[in-house]
């Protein structure tokens, strides 16, 4: 109240000394910040209005951007047939992968966390390993090769539950699940890492209390308390699964190829990449990259305000 | 310090107590299933690879596929390396590339990163709040966003064709910037006021005594960055033969059939063992720091 009463009375001069005061009592962590706020500003901030501005006109590099108005999003929207099979293919790798590899990696780092501490540290190597793997992945091309000598193809046909071998990685019927293995395979990361953490530091006499209090189980256990405590690790991990799944391109690519048959494989990213550095046509890239902005953020803003209401 | 050592003492004596708290045996065995099956499936690929790349050709189109060669053979990498040869740059020449890409990224990275985090953790100072939403914000969206206007402002800088153009954008990664933060926030206040008491400079807290407690959360930032740098091809920045990475000369041969599933193998393993080799040797510190990752 007083704060109120009081504020009209500092005129705008004195407050803009008062704010210059403070800047120049903090010299030092300005000047701690200026480099890496200098390359996040020059490589993440600036590019996201770039990309917006670009897409608004016809750009080669070559020669100075041309401003079409909203051209490219019409022509993105309503013509391009190889788009809207992007946007499909994403959105249902999103779906997939985006909550099956979350829950995995909170199921996986809950039945971990009981183990006793050498066998979970090796569990923990076992499930993470894949995704610091590297190219490791492309061993799944051996896996899912269409001849005979695929493991996938030689075991049905072993188990005679095929005749010929089946290409998984050319037909269109099973090209999408190929990449949502895959893609969950790799998908344990730093959620995965987070979760196992959290698990750790959530306070043991919780449970004791909630023992007493009558939690009979371990899904009651689970849910009353485990959860609650770890609100902060699972919306950190929400994020970062959300974004990796909105951004499957470099597995479809590898594994499928680029572009697909038919592109089955095609995502939001690899139209991007087709555009941005094959064709060159950077105000369609551009335009492709803002939508993809918007539907990555939307989706995690959305995701982030239902899960703040868990529990609450 | 201590308070986490001890913390971790007192874990392990409840380790046997707590165990017997709302546990049924059959939970316990169909979890324990549950943890084979989905192990099996994580580690297959990577011991088949491991296996592959040590396999002779006959025993590499074998079924069902051996999980440990009969036979241990060095013939991958001898062909690797033959194939190599033939290419008009020398290998050690691809290799250095990689080495001094991952080194300066990942070292700027933990460096810079950590000068940035100390005063977004242990300050209050216009501007804070909007730079940190910012970072925030920045998790929520995959660098391919703004893969077309980095590359417009690298060749406007003129870093095009030069090292820089992959370790700049990869310094100012904001995913370890954000684990930084939040780790650094639970260093006491107290360490940095007596510090400032016995007339410490900003500098010297930040170098003698904020960045020592904070190893932990270094070598998370190296894991990250590290296996992003080790891994890159250099994709469209850099096209001179003699500055490409190793990765790239690695794909070029990799690319083919099942013919080459030893090569592939043994290029993957390659590029494997390095980053896994040093999860394996932090990998309680890299968790330690991921327990203070957690968002509001």
């Amino acid at each position: 109240m007083q704060a109120q009463l009081t504020q009209p009375t500092i005129s705008k001069k004195t407050r803009r000394e008062l704010l210059w005061r403070e800047v120049k009592k903090h010299k030092h962590s300005y000047i701690l910040m200026a480099p890496y706020v200098i390359l996040f500003f020059t490589f993440t901030v600036i590019p996201v209005f770039m990309s917006l501005g670009i897409s608004f006109t016809s750009f080669d590099l070559l020669q100075p951007p041309r401003y079409v108005g909203l051209d490219n999003y019409t022509k993105l929207l309503l013509d391009d047939d190889v788009f809207v099979i992007a946007l499909k293919n994403t959105l249902i790798l999103a779906v997939v992968t985006g909550p099956v590899s979350y829950l995995l990696a909170f199921v996986f780092a809950w039945l971990i966390n009981e183990l006793p501490p050498k066998l979970r540290a090796f569990m923990t190597l076992i499930f993470y390993a894949p995704s610091i793997s590297g190219n490791a992945f492309l061993m799944w091309l051996i896996i899912f090769s269409g001849d005979i000598h695929g493991y996938l193809n030689a075991f049905l046909i072993n188990a005679g539950i095929i005749d010929n071998p089946i290409l998984w990685l050319k037909d269109t019927n099973y090209m999408i699940w190929v990449i949502i293995i895959v893609q969950l395979w790799l998908s344990l990361g730093v959620s995965f890492l987070a979760f196992i953490a959290g698990l750790q530091s959530v306070d043991k006499t919780l449970f004791e209390a909630g023992a007493i209090d009558g939690v009979k189980n371990r899904w009651q256990e689970l849910w009353y308390i485990t959860l609650p405590s770890m609100k902060p690790q699972l919306l950190f991990g929400a994020v970062m699964q959300i974004t990796t799944s909105l951004a499957i391109a470099e597995v479809s690519m590898q594994l499928v190829g680029f572009p697909s048959v038919q592109y089955a494989g095609h995502t939001i990213v690899t139209h991007l990449i087709d555009f941005g550095s094959t064709r060159f046509e950077l105000g369609y890239a551009s335009a492709i990259a803002t939508l993809l902005f918007l539907i990555m953020m939307g989706a995690n803003l959305l995701v982030r305000s239902i899960l703040r209401k868990v529990g609450e | 310090m201590t308070l986490t050592f001890q913390k971790k003492i007192k874990d392990a004596l409840n380790f046997k107590k707590r165990r017997k708290l709302n546990r049924s045996k059959f939970g316990d065995i169909s979890l324990f299933l549950l943890l084979l099956i989905f192990g099996t499936f994580s580690a297959y690929p990577l011991i088949m690879t491991v296996s592959n790349a040590f396999k002779s050709l006959d025993e590499l189109f074998l079924f069902p596929p051996r999980l440990f060669p009969r036979n241990i053979t060095f013939d991958n990498f001898r062909d690797l390396s033959e194939l190599i040869g033939n290419s008009w740059i020398p290998f050690s020449r691809y290799f250095f590339n990689t080495i001094l890409i991952t080194l300066s990224g990942t070292l700027g990275h933990v460096l810079i990163a950590s000068m940035c985090a100390y005063p977004l953790a242990k300050y209050k100072f216009p501007g804070r709040n909007l730079i940190f939403t910012l970072v925030v914000y920045s998790l929520m969206f995959a660098p391919q966003v703004t893969a077309t206007p980095n590359y417009i402002i690298i060749s406007r800088i003129g870093l095009i064709d030069t090292p820089l153009a992959i370790i700049l954008p990869a310094i100012a990664s904001s995913l370890g910037l954000y684990l930084m933060k939040q780790f650094m926030q639970q260093i006491p206040d107290e360490l940095i006021e007596s510090a400032k008491i016995d007339g410490a400079s900003e500098y010297r807290i930040f170098f003698q005594i904020v960045m020592p407690l904070v190893k932990p959360a270094w070598l998370t930032l190296v894991i990250l960055l590290f296996q992003r740098l080790w891994t890159t091809d250099g994709g469209s920045f850099i096209f001179s033969e003699e500055l490409k990475p190793v990765s790239y000369a690695l794909r070029q041969i990799a690319q083919g059939s099942i013919e080459r599933a030893g090569t592939i193998a043994a290029v993957s393993f390659i590029m494997m063992i390095v980053p896994v080799t040093f999860f394996i040797i932090s990998q309680s510190r890299i968790v330690e720091t991921f327990s203070h990752s957690g968002m509001k």
